[in-house]
């Protein structure tokens, strides 16, 4: 499907102008803007875009605010791809522009995100997790399906069912341009990582980076490089931290992450169901209606307007399940991927211990036999270097997450319960309406 | 309360039993609860004379007393005014009309005095309506306005269903309690117990009789033998909870739509039903029984031979009315089914909520910031409020909701039986008619072939035929008024019906949506309160 989706021309300006504006407290600016644009399709009022505002303007961290922003603004899907344009505005010296825009794709953010994961300098740092790879497999599915469809239902159905699956389809590749742009906001947001090469390239380089998908034996090499990292992790795991702060971070952060995992997965199961009843809600309207233009006594009448009903309240009930995904499940899924990377940090820290440990007792083995005691005492200084360079920026990372994972559930979880009281008092509206009307007839 | 009322709120608790029996009447008939104060006290200590002031709540209650005074042909509602005891064991049938018409005529006019009206208006509601199904020469006009006065005194419900004996003998038994102020039953309020073979053999009794003459007779609920299974084995399961009270409501929605017919109401056996505290072990019921395998045969070739009959008539009301119905019963069986997979899915939401709130709990207390950790378990809190709330919607939508367009489904198919059973009066006269015609090709050979004697039997016999096409064609005229009368009185109740049990569930969904609120209020300042 050729389907060019333009995000900035559905909506109102400001999701531009807001979006590069990000500090590392403020992570998932995107994903409301999603929202803001899911609520635009549905012609509410723009109630996040007035809402985000507000409170990010409190947050705008002004040192990064002038000298590097980062924004997706325009993103394109063909076929089995999706082109994201990457628009930059900087002060900084290195760039040749102050603002310029490239085209990327998918691949070249999973390339720049592994080069950070590859680079010892970085080890000390979370690293941002890498955006999902856009999948529009299972809403392609579903459109083909209805096109085949086609013939055994009417018109009217079918243009229903169209339009709800354009929309999911509009829905899902905005989450995905959020995501990819999250990524790139947290990174720009980074003091260190902001200042990385790559990234410069990334964002400036106007020509294809020539990064091509990994190839099946790549893959099989990924694979096995995991399995070894995971048993390696399990025994740096098991290594005791003398540092306490560490010792609780690693018990915590893998009790959290495994709880984060099962709340995002049951999160989705939950709103899965919620879309399903909303969209049997939509199909009771139309068979109402049905039965509703079949005369014209009063019974029928009855029918028409309680099929009206179903219908708003449908869309009503859409929106709450689109919200709690939205502010729910991504951003327990996102978290799901920070802690991650944060365990990934302290994996890397805990190898940093254990090998900082093994030169320890190869120096004390060197000394003892008196042999190559030089090379053991540099190779025991790296070590100790690495490790202690780690553990510094570590720490500030690990309570910088802290911070930031305690600020985003706060502003979802107030927007959720704002969003649910909205729904729920708009639904109620179109109810007391309603019966008032049946109730006054009858 | 209408009879379409009880027969909407088949969740209503039953009425609340009225006083002792020395309560005022009149100030009966003003509680809004009792029935339009029509006289149905006859025989009662209050003299007749009092009964004018009851005019008024008449009025009051929107009837319309002119309808009354006009339908002065028939008044078997003379009867009881003049001997309420001797009524019940009057043997009066109401399944034989014509009797009644006939008996009535005698009475008023030995009526007398008392003003036409008062007997009629002293009679219960049954009266107004087998008045209407015994006077044929009524114009339609006259029978859709009879259908508005559906108002009598009688309101049944079904409660307490108990499990009688154990394993796989045992039932369920259902308290079947009646508070009535008709005269016809011996008290005015009063329960028996009876069990769901019981409501069964009732409707084939009813059907038995009154099929015929192209009544529509309220179905009852489905034979389950997976349920009812369950129930024996004595799964003490929600499934078998939730089986218990589906057929409860629905044995109570069907005594009441039972009830509110008025033909029906008029048959002993229902009488016999409410009010009996044995019955008869009604065994023709039994889905393995003999009685059963007959039943079923005997539907299968109706079914083919409905397919092949068309009546030729130049009102096309008929026709057109059968089509409505089952395009209507074509939609409402999609409805149903939608209806079906939001119960569903709403059911599925509800367990997803609760696992997903533990969820949430768990991850609450793992969080080692405090208040996003308390935060955290308000929203497992809240998601497990909402659990429930879905299950109660859910509920709402399967008991009110899809049994509602189960009913009807079912209660289409009985119209569309009233249907052939027209059918098959007309066909019925239709072969009359051919045998006649033989009959009289025979007798003309007879007198060709000039055999006296055959001739004299053949001549009877044509007389014979002769009668029988006359009496099956006003059999079809009859049913033909029937079957428009009962089309007519079904669809007020179905809209009445609809109606209600639609804005019952718009209802439950609104105090739904009002109950969100409240809980998403309480938790958003939590929510805000993360520092």
């Amino acid at each position: 499907m050729n389907l060019i989706l333009n995000p900035t021309l559905d909506e109102a300006p400001p999701l531009r102008t807001h979006r590069g504006i990000v500090t590392s407290h403020d992570f998932l600016t995107t994903p409301p803007a999603a929202a803001m644009m899911q609520e635009g399709l549905d012609d509410g009022p723009d109630f996040l875009s007035e809402e985000d505002r507000g409170p990010r303007a409190v947050n705008v961290d002004l040192q990064t605010d002038a000298t590097l922003q980062v924004d997706i603004s325009d993103a394109l899907s063909e076929r089995d791809k999706v082109k994201f344009t990457v628009h930059t505005k900087s002060t900084l010296p290195n760039f040749k522009q102050n603002e310029f825009s490239v085209v990327r794709q998918h691949e070249e953010f999973i390339w720049l995100h592994d080069s950070f994961v590859e680079n010892e300098e970085y080890a000390g740092y979370i690293i941002p997790p890498a955006p999902p790879r856009p999948d529009f497999d299972a809403s392609r599915e579903k459109l083909q399906k209805l096109g085949e469809g086609e013939g055994s239902m009417t018109k009217e159905e079918f243009t229903k069912m169209k339009q709800e699956l354009e929309a999911e389809y509009l829905a899902i590749f905005k989450k995905t341009v959020a995501m990819h742009e999250v990524f790139l906001c947290r990174v720009a947001a980074h003091p260190v990582l902001r200042k990385d090469l790559n990234f410069h390239v990334f964002l400036e380089y106007n020509q294809d980076l020539s990064v091509r998908g990994k190839n099946k034996r790549e893959k099989m090499e990924d694979f096995f490089k995991n399995v070894v990292k995971s048993a390696d992790g399990v025994l740096v795991a098991g290594v005791k931290d003398v540092d306490d702060f560490f010792e609780h971070e690693k018990t915590f952060l893998l009790e959290y992450h495994n709880r984060v995992k099962d709340a995002s997965a049951k999160s989705d199961r939950m709103i899965r169901s919620h879309k399903s009843a909303a969209d049997d809600i939509n199909r009771i309207a139309s068979t109402l209606y049905t039965l509703g233009t079949q005369d014209s006594t009063d019974v029928c009448k009855f029918f028409l307007k309680v099929s009206e009903l179903f219908e708003k309240t449908r869309k009503i009930e859409a929106r709450v399940a689109a919200d709690e995904d939205l502010k729910l499940a991504d951003l327990l899924k996102y978290y799901l991927r920070e802690s991650q990377a944060a365990k990934d940090l302290l994996y890397r820290r805990g190898r940093a211990l254990v090998d900082y440990e093994n030169a320890n007792k190869a120096l004390d083995k060197a000394r003892a036999k008196n042999k190559d005691v030089l090379q053991a005492e540099t190779s025991q200084q790296v070590c100790c270097q690495k490790f202690e360079k780690i553990s510094e920026s570590a720490k500030q990372e690990l309570i910088d997450f802290k911070t930031r994972r305690v600020a985003a559930f706060r502003k979802n979880l107030v927007e959720l319960a704002e969003l649910e009281l909205k729904h729920a008092k708009g639904n109620l509206q179109l109810l007391q309406s309603c019966l008032g009307v049946l109730k006054g007839d009858t | 309360m209408s009879q379409t009322d009880m027969a909407a709120n088949s969740q209503r608790n039953p009425p609340p039993f009225p006083g002792s029996e020395d309560q005022d009447p009149l100030s009966e008939m003003a509680d809004g609860d009792s029935d339009e104060g029509e006289d149905i006290f006859v025989g009662n200590r209050n003299p007749v004379a009092a009964r004018t002031e009851s005019f008024q709540p008449n009025t009051a209650n929107g009837e319309e007393p002119a309808d009354l005074f006009s339908e002065e042909d028939s008044g078997p509602a003379a009867r009881s005014s003049n001997s309420p005891p001797g009524y019940k064991s009057s043997g009066v049938h109401s399944d034989d009309d014509s009797d009644l018409f006939a008996e009535a005529s005698m009475e008023l006019a030995g009526g007398g005095p008392s003003t036409a009206a008062k007997p009629s208006e002293a009679e219960a509601g049954p009266s107004p309506t087998t008045r209407k199904s015994t006077t044929q020469p009524m114009s339609m006009e006259q029978l859709e306005e009879d259908e508005v006065k559906d108002n009598f005194e009688l309101d049944v419900a079904v409660t307490n269903p108990e499990k009688i004996g154990d394993g796989m003998n045992a039932y369920m038994a259902y308290k079947v309690s009646t508070v009535t102020t008709l005269p016809m039953f011996r008290n005015r309020t009063f329960s028996v117990w009876r069990r769901f073979s019981d409501f069964l053999g009732l409707y084939e009794k009813l059907s038995l009789k009154h099929s015929l003459n192209g009544c529509i007779i309220p179905p009852p609920p489905e034979k389950s033998v997976v349920g009812m299974t369950k129930v024996k084995v004595g799964k003490e399961d929600s499934s078998s909870a939730d089986f218990v009270e589906r057929r409860r409501a629905a044995l109570e929605r069907y005594l009441q739509r039972v009830v509110s017919h008025p033909s029906l109401l008029q048959d002993p056996d229902v009488r016999e039903f409410l009010e009996r505290d044995e019955l008869p072990r009604a065994v023709s019921t039994q889905a393995l029984s003999g009685a059963g395998f007959l039943k079923m045969i005997n539907k299968a070739s109706d079914a083919v031979n409905k397919m092949t009959i068309k009546i030729n008539e130049s009102d096309t009301w008929f026709d057109d009315k059968l089509q409505e119905v089952e395009s209507e019963e074509l939609q409402l069986r999609k409805l149903h089914t939608v209806v079906e997979s939001l119960v569903n899915h709403r059911k599925e939401l509800c367990g997803n909520t609760a696992v997903f709130a533990k969820s949430i709990a768990m991850l609450g207390t793992s969080e080692d910031n405090t208040a996003l950790s308390r935060a955290l378990s308000q929203l497992a809190e809240v998601e497990d409020k909402m659990e429930a709330l879905h299950q109660a919607q859910a509920a709402s939508d399967f008991f009110i909701f899809a049994e509602l367009l189960a009913d009807y489904i079912r209660l289409l198919g009985a119209v569309r039986g009233c249907f052939e059973q027209r059918m098959k009066a007309w066909q019925r006269w239709q072969e009359s008619q051919s045998t006649l015609q033989k009959k009289r090709e025979a007798e003309a050979k007879l007198l060709w072939a000039n055999k006296p004697d055959k001739l004299q039997q053949a001549k009877e016999e044509i007389t014979e035929w002769e009668g029988k096409v006359t009496q099956y064609e006003r059999d079809f005229d009859r049913i033909s008024v029937t079957v428009r009368k009962e089309v007519l009185r079904f669809e007020k109740e179905k809209s009445k019906d609809f109606k209600s049990q639609l804005v019952k569930y718009l209802e439950s969904f609104l105090q739904s949506q009002q109950r969100l609120i409240k809980f998403w209020e309480a938790f958003l300042p939590e929510a805000k309160a993360i520092a």
